[in-house]
């Protein structure tokens, strides 16, 4: 047998923990996601950072003229300050979202990359793991880029906004690797259409732009069990330093789905290479 | 022989109800050159990806250097180089990005790949390409970087899936010369093809499959002679009338292919069996005396051709 350096590192995973899904070089895939944006893909980061900027002045400082001061929590804030947090965590989802649906099914089915990256000796965790991890670091971008704009505008109130940036890292990852999961399912673009047919009616109505206690009780309990409504609850309460128990409950929804996306994406993965 | 470096006993692989690899049996030796050669559908990409472990088998035993890849999926992949039958290089990437991020993936470190890409770059002689995104290749400059790319980590097996199919006859020739280097260092290649002339350039032994079984075994050579005569005599009497000619020669030779086009005769000596042939006063619209090839052995074992 010829011990080459590849067969020397593969040898030293034996007997680890997943070992047989698992390689521990998710950072090979995060360098590949970095090389191939350095040279094509920082179009769309460019594109998914101006969007909320410009939800922000259009809605934030037009109609925020003719509204004047809100009411959140006890406390005045001009309007523009109540939707900032839900720009960037509906940012961070989108960016999330796009990466792990649109990107992932193009590599999934058309390029055929992760098939390449499977006849390696990486396994399919460090696939999903970095992959994930890159919709992270498009999170992470998009949150500091949003608050060095609407930090120096006096949006962000409170100190605790800082926390605003890891929050929006939180909620990328748990939409990215339910995303993820999803995506492994669909068989064509048509059906990917569908997670973004449920995404902009979550977007309007998930407490973005006015407070969920105008709709009746019955749906405002509906929307608060959405993903997107947990996200901007949590990122509202950081900027506005509104801290309670509460937004740890909101934390802890993103934790149960990165947990639940990352079990069925591996799963998939295995299914769909090692079959 | 020291232990075999592949092993397959009844192996096994069912989609469903449909059995594409039904209860082989093979083994392959280090420094071997070893080929599947069968129509497509034949399980011999099934059988590739169950090598490579990336597919897991319904039943029977598997050892690929005395591991089951079962067990140890990532372990015996890192012993492997694979060349599949579609290409799946990275189009975002540039050649030797492409080279360097797929060592990556087998977690080299960048000085090891850095004069490894340098090394692969001239092997696949796509030096000058080096900094070309893949979509602007051409077909063989494709699978060359996708041979490169298998032979990253210095693998002990190369697997080549269909490694020449849609080349054109000078890129497939100067493919062949890269893998015959390759033998030459000792690495062990084994090969899937439909082309049986690729088969007899590039196999010292070779598998003959069709619906998922093996139908024999040997080398080139030895399994044209057990399974043809020496030479061949094609002629062509019109589509109409071979069927009734082929009647009247059927005594004439060892054994008789008749296909929809033309008649296949089968005798040590091709060109005296064509004397007798014009002597009984029979006059053939066009005649050729050929040697025997693998795909005359394929015909033999499974009544059909191989390319269809």
């Amino acid at each position: 047998m010829i011990i080459s350096a590849a067969v020397a590192i593969a040898d030293a995973r034996r007997g680890k923990l997943g070992e047989r899904v698992y390689s521990g070089r998710s950072r090979a895939i995060f360098e590949r996601g970095y090389i191939a944006f350095k040279s094509s893909t920082w179009m769309v980061i460019v594109s998914g950072f101006v969007e909320p900027v410009l939800y922000l002045f259009a809605f934030g400082y037009g109609l925020g003229k003719l509204i004047g001061n809100i009411e959140s929590g006890g406390l005045s804030i001009p309007y523009a300050a109540y939707i900032a947090p839900a720009l960037l965590a509906t940012s961070a989802m989108n960016g999330a979202i796009y990466d792990s649906t649109m990107n992932i099914f193009f590599k999934l089915n058309h390029d055929r990359i992760y098939h390449g990256m499977l006849a390696t000796s990486l396994g399919p965790l460090d696939v999903a793991l970095g992959e994930i991890g890159l919709a992270l670091m498009r999170g992470f971008l998009y949150g500091v880029g949003f608050m060095a704009v609407v930090a120096p505008l006096g949006l962000i109130p409170s100190l605790w906004g800082i926390l605003a940036i890891p929050a929006a890292v939180l909620i990328a990852f748990g939409f990215a690797s339910v995303g993820m999961a999803l995506t492994t399912y669909m068989k064509s673009f048509q059906q990917l259409e569908i997670i973004n047919i449920f995404l902009l009616p979550m977007f309007l109505f998930s407490g973005s732009f006015y407070p969920l206690s105008v709709f009746p009780e019955w749906l405002q309990f509906i929307i608060k069990a959405l993903p997107l409504s947990q996200a901007i609850h949590l990122v509202r309460g950081l900027t506005l330093g509104q801290i309670n128990t509460a937004l740890l409950g909101h934390a802890f929804y993103f934790v149960v789905m990165i947990a639940i996306g990352l079990f069925f994406t591996t799963k998939r993965l295995n299914a769909l290479f090692m079959k | 022989m020291s232990s075999p470096l592949i092993s397959a006993r009844g192996l096994t692989k069912k989609f469903d109800e449909f059995v594409a690899v039904d209860a082989i049996d093979f083994d392959v030796a280090k420094g071997e050159s070893f080929g599947l050669l069968g129509p497509n559908g034949a399980g011999k990409s099934t059988t590739m990806r169950i090598i490579g472990a990336t597919s897991q088998r319904t039943s029977g035993d598997l050892t690929i250097l005395g591991m089951d890849p079962e067990k140890f999926g990532p372990q015996i992949r890192a012993h492997l180089g694979v060349v599949p039958q579609q290409d799946n290089l990275d189009m975002q990437l540039s050649v030797s990005e492409n080279l360097y991020i797929y060592g990556r993936y087998f977690g080299l470190s960048r000085k090891f790949l850095k004069a490894k890409i340098e090394e692969l770059l001239e092997f696949a002689q796509l030096e000058e390409k080096r900094d070309a995104k893949v979509e602007s290749l051409s077909g063989g400059m494709k699978r060359r970087l996708t041979i490169a790319r298998g032979l990253v980590s210095e693998p002990e097996i190369l697997m080549l899936d269909e490694p020449t199919t849609g080349l054109d006859p000078q890129a497939r020739h100067i493919l062949w010369d890269r893998l015959f280097r390759l033998k030459e260092q000792g690495v062990t290649l084994i090969i899937t093809t439909h082309f049986m002339d690729e088969a007899e350039q590039l196999c010292d032994r070779l598998v003959v499959m069709d619906k998922g079984k093996i139908m024999a075994e040997g080398s080139p050579a030895q399994l044209i002679k057990d399974y043809s005569t020496k030479e061949v005599l094609e002629i062509r009497f019109g589509s109409e009338r071979n069927s009734e000619m082929a009647n009247q020669l059927r005594d004439m030779c060892e054994r008789i292919e008749e296909l929809p086009d033309r008649i296949l005769l089968y005798h040590e000596d091709g060109e005296v069996l064509l004397e007798q042939i014009y002597s009984a006063g029979l006059h053939p619209k066009t005649s050729l005396v050929r040697r025997s090839s693998l795909e005359d052995v394929f015909l033999r074992l499974t009544g059909r051709t191989l390319v269809d």
